[in-house]
């Protein structure tokens, strides 16, 4: 009986110690990002990612949006920050890469890169070395929310084509309804707001011959696509100068407005906001009827290993994890994202309306491919567009202001 | 013998206490003061490859802030911006607490209540003050622009004129910071010998003659902290216009100013763009010569200023 009591002792010992051993010798990586409101999310994502590497616990740290990047900067700069970094796209990312601050992934260390389009990897991509820095994690989409409810109400169907949007437009004011909710007080949001209007105008073969170097923003086409959104501004709101993108949002939900320009981002915001609305997500107007009507869309950042450190391993792992399937499907169930991962299940309706779109869907013309250097494209785009609503600058001048702007690090923009 | 030792002795040990008492002061200062200053300067003379310095670049991030179009453009919007709020805060601000401080010295029945209501909103933050004025000023919900429509005047986007939106985040200021100057002033007039005030109304000097000819020269002290601090406070403005109008100064870059025009340069915003510290720096470094500058020769005016009135 002592014996057997010994030997229980002993083993449980034994057990505790294993366990104790165990917990001590799993390595914890911290993962930094701005958006402390998926916390939830990415709890049970990195719970299920330590399921599978039952060594690796990951700790989610978040910090403001407005000062992530200086936040990011300034610790990558002292060799230290999260082992795992949440980035942004493009230019913004191009900055760390240049600098040397993330590690390069390629298929050996994170073979789930083979999961991602073409498209999604060239926002996490180097442009001078042609290597991937982030693994990219969703697509975000551009284009018109419509309030189902205020349009039944009125005995309306939601527009199409340009000029339905005006007609429409028209009848929706006759009623008291704002049309179009949004605003110019959010800068950020206001080349959102450009894009969203002018893309339909523009169409593939103008971002083409822009980023090919054949024309500029002062071709006729996007001065004409400028020249649209001056017809806006009788359906936006009074003292829509002043009137910010969350106001905007308000109007919408309220149902005081019937449409708003904004992004897939937002559709999980509004739902929780109102579980009751009947809204949908559709392409801004089309120029003409048969044309096709574009959605905008940009890849909203990624994944990248910091290169100072010390769990380049495991930080390595968990990015590969985040180019998996199984992540993926996660992401778009717990935080209403479009993963760009292959064979991730949409499960949501609106969600999957979104993805449909994004299949013809163009790109955001400054975020892709005028982020780089300075003057960005998009400080004298939000800088000027301001100025043109309010008629103190023409769309030309705007354009004029743009290419000259850009001009100063775009060869291909340069003496035209 | 032992006493004269003593007497060499003692001031040694004075000036060790002294040296002990202020050292960390000095290495806070040292630390958060100088060596970032003297860091800036040495980035604005380097060019940066991506976040890291690339190389020496001689004075052409300054040529850059300075001459090259379109960051000279911002770069003297700025500027003109900060002296346009320098001059709104001379001239309303102070020109307002200078009057208020008279009201109050003349202890009208309530002063003691005017006094703690005129100081009140300086204690609050400024991240409070801009979201209420933003909230006020909201085109449509604000209540500026719900009062104005009891009285037939239709609605203003008074952030969102360009016309009207500096002027907007000035009077936010002025309602902030207006208690500041008036204490300071009010401080300044109650110091001045009684017997002076009652020999100037004895001699018959009305309100008028008593402010220009007996207690504006005799607060110059008080007048030089005022115009100093407000010089200092309108070319570091940054938390008013950066709530209430945002980092790029909209609309159309009509709120604009060196302290955010700084920031958005050096540390990047994730919706316009990227960093750039050497171009940062080198705004950085002609603020502070600026604001130094001209701090010191004002100084310099206004104390002589003060000994001859």
């Amino acid at each position: 009986m002592n014996t057997r009591r010994i030997g229980l002792t002993i083993g449980s010992a034994i057990a505790a110690w294993g366990l104790a051993a165990s917990v001590a010798l799993a390595t914890e990586i911290s993962f930094w990002t701005w958006r402390q409101e998926d916390k939830a999310a990415y709890t049970e994502i990195f719970s299920d990612f330590t399921k599978l590497n039952p060594d690796i616990t990951v700790k989610f740290e978040s910090f403001p949006d407005e000062n992530y990047p200086t936040i990011v900067s300034t610790a990558l700069a002292a060799g230290r920050g999260g082992d795992v970094i949440h980035t942004h796209a493009y230019g913004w990312l191009e900055q760390f890469a240049k600098a040397g601050y993330f590690v390069p992934l390629d298929r050996a260390s994170v073979p789930s890169i083979d999961n991602m389009p073409a498209d999604a990897l060239v926002a996490g991509t180097y442009r001078a070395d042609g290597r991937l820095y982030s693994l990219p994690f969703a697509s975000q989409t551009l284009g018109l929310f419509i309030n189902k409810d205020v349009f039944a109400k009125a005995g309306l169907t939601p527009p199409k084509t340009w000029d339905e949007f005006l007609a429409v437009g028209k009848a929706l004011k006759d009623k008291g309804i704002i049309p179009l909710a949004n605003g110019l007080g959010t800068s950020w949001f206001n080349e959102m707001f450009v894009a969203i209007f002018t893309n339909p105008f523009l169409g593939p073969d103008f971002v083409g011959d822009l980023t090919s170097g054949k024309t500029t923003f002062k071709d006729p086409r996007y001065v004409a696509a400028l020249g649209k959104l001056l017809e806006l501004r009788d359906d936006m709101p009074t003292g829509y100068e002043g009137v910010d993108y969350d106001t905007a949002g308000q109007l919408f939900l309220t149902g005081r407005a019937a449409m708003l320009a904004g992004g897939s981002f937002d559709i999980s915001t509004y739902r929780s906001e109102d579980p009751g609305i009947d809204m949908a997500f559709v392409a801004p107007p089309a120029p003409k009827a048969g044309a096709p009507a574009y959605v905008t869309k940009f890849y909203d950042g990624g994944y990248a290993v910091n290169a100072a450190s010390p769990n380049r391993e495991a930080a390595l792992k968990l990015v590969n994890y985040m180019g998996t399937k199984a992540f993926g499907d996660k992401l778009s169930a717990l935080l209403g994202d479009i993963s760009p991962i292959k064979g991730v299940e949409i499960k949501d309706p609106m969600l999957a309306e979104v993805a449909a779109l994004n299949r013809t869907a163009m790109p955001h013309i400054n975020v892709v491919y005028f982020r780089f250097q300075k003057p960005t494209g998009s400080e004298l785009l939000q800088g000027d567009i301001t100025r043109m609503m309010a008629g103190a600058i023409t769309p030309d001048q705007l354009a004029a202001d743009l290419t000259a702007g850009i001009a100063k690090w775009y060869a291909p923009f340069q003496g035209k | 013998m032992p006493s004269r030792r003593r007497r060499s002795f003692l001031p040694r040990r004075r000036t060790l206490w002294i040296a002990f008492l202020l050292a960390p002061a000095a290495l806070i200062m040292t630390a958060f003061v100088v060596w970032p200053l003297l860091s800036a300067l040495r980035l604005s003379f380097y060019s940066f490859n991506g976040l890291r310095p690339a190389g020496f670049a001689g004075l052409e991030n300054f040529r850059q802030v300075l001459i090259e179009h379109p960051f000279s453009d911002w770069t003297y919007n700025a500027l003109f911006h900060n002296v346009v709020v320098f001059l709104a805060l001379m001239v309303f601000e102070n020109g307002t607490a200078f009057l208020l401080a008279f009201a109050l010295l003349k202890a009208l029945p309530g002063h003691r209540v005017h006094q703690v209501i005129v100081f009140l909103p300086v204690v609050l933050s400024a991240v409070v003050v801009g979201f209420l004025w933003k909230l006020l000023l909201h085109p449509l919900f604000g209540l500026v622009n719900q009062s104005l429509a009891l009285v037939g005047i239709g609605a203003h986007a008074w952030l969102g004129d360009e016309s009207t939106a500096l002027g907007s985040i000035i009077l936010a200021n002025i309602w902030h910071w207006l208690g500041f100057p008036t204490l300071v002033l009010l401080a300044g007039m109650q110091r001045i010998d009684k017997e002076v005030l009652e020999a100037a109304r004895l001699d018959g000097a009305g309100d008028f003659k008593l402010l220009t000819q007996i207690i504006w020269p005799l607060i110059a002290p008080s007048v030089t902290i005022i115009y100093i601090l407000t010089f200092i406070g309108s070319f570091n403005w940054f938390e008013l216009p950066y709530i209430m109008a945002g980092l790029t100064g909209s609309p159309g870059g009509s709120t604009d100013v060196l302290g955010l025009y700084f920031y958005r340069t050096a540390f990047g915003s994730t919706t316009t763009g990227i960093q750039d510290f050497g171009q940062g720096s080198a705004l950085a470094v002609l603020m502070f010569i600026l604001i130094a500058g001209v701090t010191w020769m004002a100084l310099r005016i206004l104390r002589r200023r003060e000994a001859d009135l």
